[in-house]
């Protein structure tokens, strides 16, 4: 079968299983979007930016475990894709970017619409390729599918030229079955040696915490997390990216650790004496102050990146390799001795966590007439509790209020923007996630500040039937920034207000779409449940919160996890306790 | 700690880039770097000299390892290895200093590539202390030019290091 490098192109994703591709076309690119044409098993949406191409296939990478596809022209439409391509880099996120390039006979004569794409993304990519014959197109796209969703996963780019993906030109097409890399081996099986230390010092342990992260996510781990965590009674922690891998409704959850997170959680980490951390990679929002940090405990890591060991923080038992099968690994050698663990110590232990869990540092004043932002979280999971249900996120005070008050049960239920912390990330991650699910009840918070980064892709949620809840907490700030300059800037909120915000009601509707306004804590339940009840409507939720409100506890820069800021709503006798 | 790191990786377009970019981007500093292809033409090997903690070192060798255009890093400093590094040096070499300069030459093992009237181009190899040492000897206004290749490095003992 002789297949031009457009065909080539299409037909390797479709050997590949693609069934969705996000994109925007553009003269580079144009041969590649005549083949999409013609062909019906891949769907292509059309965004109204790459930006939002980029979020929405990431969404749907996180979602679904498979890997996203984005489709963008030279030029503009490569580097409108860069921030996309940042976010999935710094959360280890499954993607595969095919970029259109100028012909090759003008690369780097400055043409029309063209970038150096590979150098652009060098340092935001897991890899990258050129492709310069057309003899190379199905072996490049197959080793970037491999790279990109093994080992330590993330996004990789395949940048095209224009001329060899020429109809005219056709060349007998084979699907490569076999992939040659030397030098790309990602470390499978950890080793047994180290599992078996492990498992001497969780039998020794006195004041354990599990620390887990997004690799038990993106590693499948959530079963085997559950039943290790069930062994050994410990109680567990979660960074941002890896709620939902363990119940947040579970006892044994202490809530997320770090900069906001619970005081449980933070002091169990400052006094414990063996940290199992899972798939995480000691964040500087989850350290704290590296000197302060655990300085009690010795530490066993697990992780699939090598290079995530040791990085910030001394670690004692480093196991390299796929979460999954080192935690079973460990489990089967920890079962038949798991009585070797002191009971005694762990409700010891336990007694101390309820004592920091008494304190209750979530706990907010209600608001009679103002709604909280806490309560609109609160709300929202009351409404959605029964629901299969996925949230994506924007960043901020918003972001961090879900984070807190929404308990995630299952993996891949929470959808946010880490590593990078993109504004912009929840719509568009939002429509990758619908259309994985459309069955789904799919809702995105977010603040009018972020919304307003990719608010275009409501055009896009128009147009491909995306009935998407966006639950905007409104508060008329950058509430995170606003919350730091309150702190650390004397309340001088400079350019942190949002002025000349649009009625986002109509704005909804003048995209086709439904908008509900909401300003009453009393009418708050009542319009997330007319909202919900519309199952193929995309309704915008502007809910007015109250504008002073500040996410707590919170640990500023350059303190451990012990000096917690707690809300000043919370007694000193309490803060002791 | 100064390290001497030979990295292997594939001969290809962006494959230097991508371990400049990453030492640029991480804030390593690289005293040296060498690259050429190996007696397997598919594949370039890397001299680079740095310097940093344990610490850095091994996040270097880890990240280095990371790049999937590399096949192999090793750290020729944790073991016994030879260092060599290629120096040249254009001086001025006039009167009685022509007799001494060459007298110099010799004790360093070095020769003289190119003479004229008033000058002298000396070559030197050997490890960086070496060619330290020669550049001491002689006063700053006799060194004309000095070009260095960057140190090469090699693990002593008849076992080649396999490049994958």
């Amino acid at each position: 079968m002789n297949l031009s490098g457009a065909e080539i192109v299409v037909q390797t994703l479709q050997d590949e299983g693609v069934d969705y591709i996000w994109g925007y076309p553009g003269g580079a690119v144009l041969h590649i979007y005549d083949a999409l044409f013609q062909q019906d098993q891949i769907r292509h949406i059309l965004v109204r930016h790459e930006q939002g191409a980029t979020h929405a296939a990431d969404g749907y990478a996180r979602a679904t475990g498979k890997t996203g596809v984005v489709l963008v022209t030279s030029g503009p439409g490569a580097t409108n894709a860069v921030t996309g391509i940042a976010t999935a880099h710094m959360d280890s996120v499954p993607m595969v970017v095919i970029s259109g390039q100028v012909p090759t006979p003008v690369i780097g004569s400055d043409a029309f619409q063209e970038v150096d794409t590979v150098g652009i993304t060098r340092p935001c990519v897991k890899h990258n390729f050129l492709v310069k014959r057309l003899e190379d197109i199905a072996t490049t796209l197959k080793k970037a599918f491999y790279i990109a969703a093994t080992g330590r996963p993330g996004p990789v780019v395949v940048d095209i030229p224009k001329d060899i993906t020429d109809p005219n030109i056709r060349i007998p097409y084979t699907c490569p079955d076999t992939l040659q890399m030397r030098s790309y081996n990602p470390m499978v099986k950890g080793h047994v040696g180290q599992a078996h230390k492990a498992v001497e010092l969780i039998l020794q342990a006195q004041r354990p915490v599990i620390y887990t992260g997004g690799g038990v996510i993106l590693g499948e781990a959530s079963d085997i997390l559950r039943e290790f965590v069930k062994l050994t009674g410990f109680p567990i922690t979660s960074t941002l990216m890896g709620l939902g891998a363990y119940p947040g409704t579970d006892a044994q959850f202490l809530g997320m650790l770090g900069m906001h997170g619970t005081y449980e959680a933070n002091m169990a980490m400052h006094e414990a004496d063996l940290l199992i951390a899972i798939g995480a990679r000691f964040d500087d929002r989850v350290t704290g102050q590296v000197a302060e940090f655990c300085p009690h405990a010795r530490i066993i890591h697990i992780d699939v990146d090598p290079a995530s060991i040791a990085k910030t923080v001394r670690v004692d038992i480093p196991i390299v390799g796929q979460v999954h099968q080192v935690l079973s690994d460990i489990t089967a050698r920890l079962r038949p001795q798991r009585d070797q663990i002191s009971q005694t110590a762990l409700d010891v232990w336990w007694q101390q966590i309820a004592t920091w869990r008494a304190v209750q540092s979530l706990a907010y004043q209600p608001g009679d007439t103002v709604i909280k932002p806490q309560a609109a979280v609160e709300t929202l999971y009351q409404v959605t509790r029964d629901h299969d249900f996925y949230l994506t996120s924007d960043v901020g005070q918003h972001q961090m209020f879900a984070a807190q008050f929404y308990p995630f049960d299952q993996p891949r239920r929470w959808i946010n923007s880490g590593g990078l912390g993109t504004m912009g990330f929840g719509l568009p991650a939002a429509m990758g996630v619908q259309q994985a699910f459309p069955e789904a009840t799919v809702a995105c918070i977010t603040g009018e500040a972020s919304i307003q980064m990719c608010i275009q892709e409501l055009a896009t949620c128009r147009q491909y039937d995306l009935p998407v809840k966006i639950v905007l907490l409104n508060n008329g700030y950058m509430g995170m920034v606003r919350q730091w300059q309150e702190f650390f800037y004397d309340s001088r909120y400079s350019h942190s207000y949002v002025d000349a915000l649009p009625d986002f009601c109509k704005l909804a509707e003048s995209f086709g779409h439904v908008g509900l306004r909401i300003t009453d804590p009393a009418d708050l339940e009542g319009a997330y449940r007319e909202a919900f009840a519309q199952k193929d409507r995309l309704v915008f939720l502007d809910i007015v919160v109250d504008p002073a409100e500040n996410v707590y506890p919170m640990i500023k820069a350059g303190q451990g996890h012990h000096e917690m800021h707690l809300s000043p709503n919370l007694t000193t006798e309490r803060e002791l306790a | 700690m100064r390290h001497i790191i030979s990295v292997w990786l594939e001969n290809a377009a962006g494959a230097l880039a991508r371990v400049a970019t990453l030492f640029a981007a991480r804030g390593y500093n690289i005293e040296s770097l060498t690259v050429a292809p190996t007696e397997d033409p598919t594949l370039s090997r890397i001299t680079l000299v740095t310097r940093g903690s344990d610490h850095v070192i091994e996040q270097i060798i880890k990240q280095l390892n990371k790049l999937v255009d590399v096949t192999r890093v090793v750290d020729l400093t944790e073991g016994i290895h030879i260092e060599r590094e290629l120096m040249m040096v254009k001086v001025r070499a006039e009167g009685t200093m022509r007799a001494e300069l060459k007298q110099l030459t010799d004790i360093f093992r070095g020769r003289i590539i190119d003479i004229g009237h008033t000058h002298y181009v000396i070559e030197i190899t050997g490890d960086n202390a070496k060619l330290n040492a020669f550049i001491e000897t002689l006063d700053d206004n006799t060194i004309l030019e000095t070009i260095r290749s960057g140190a090469l490095g090699v693990v002593r003992g008849r076992k080649p290091v396999a490049a994958s």
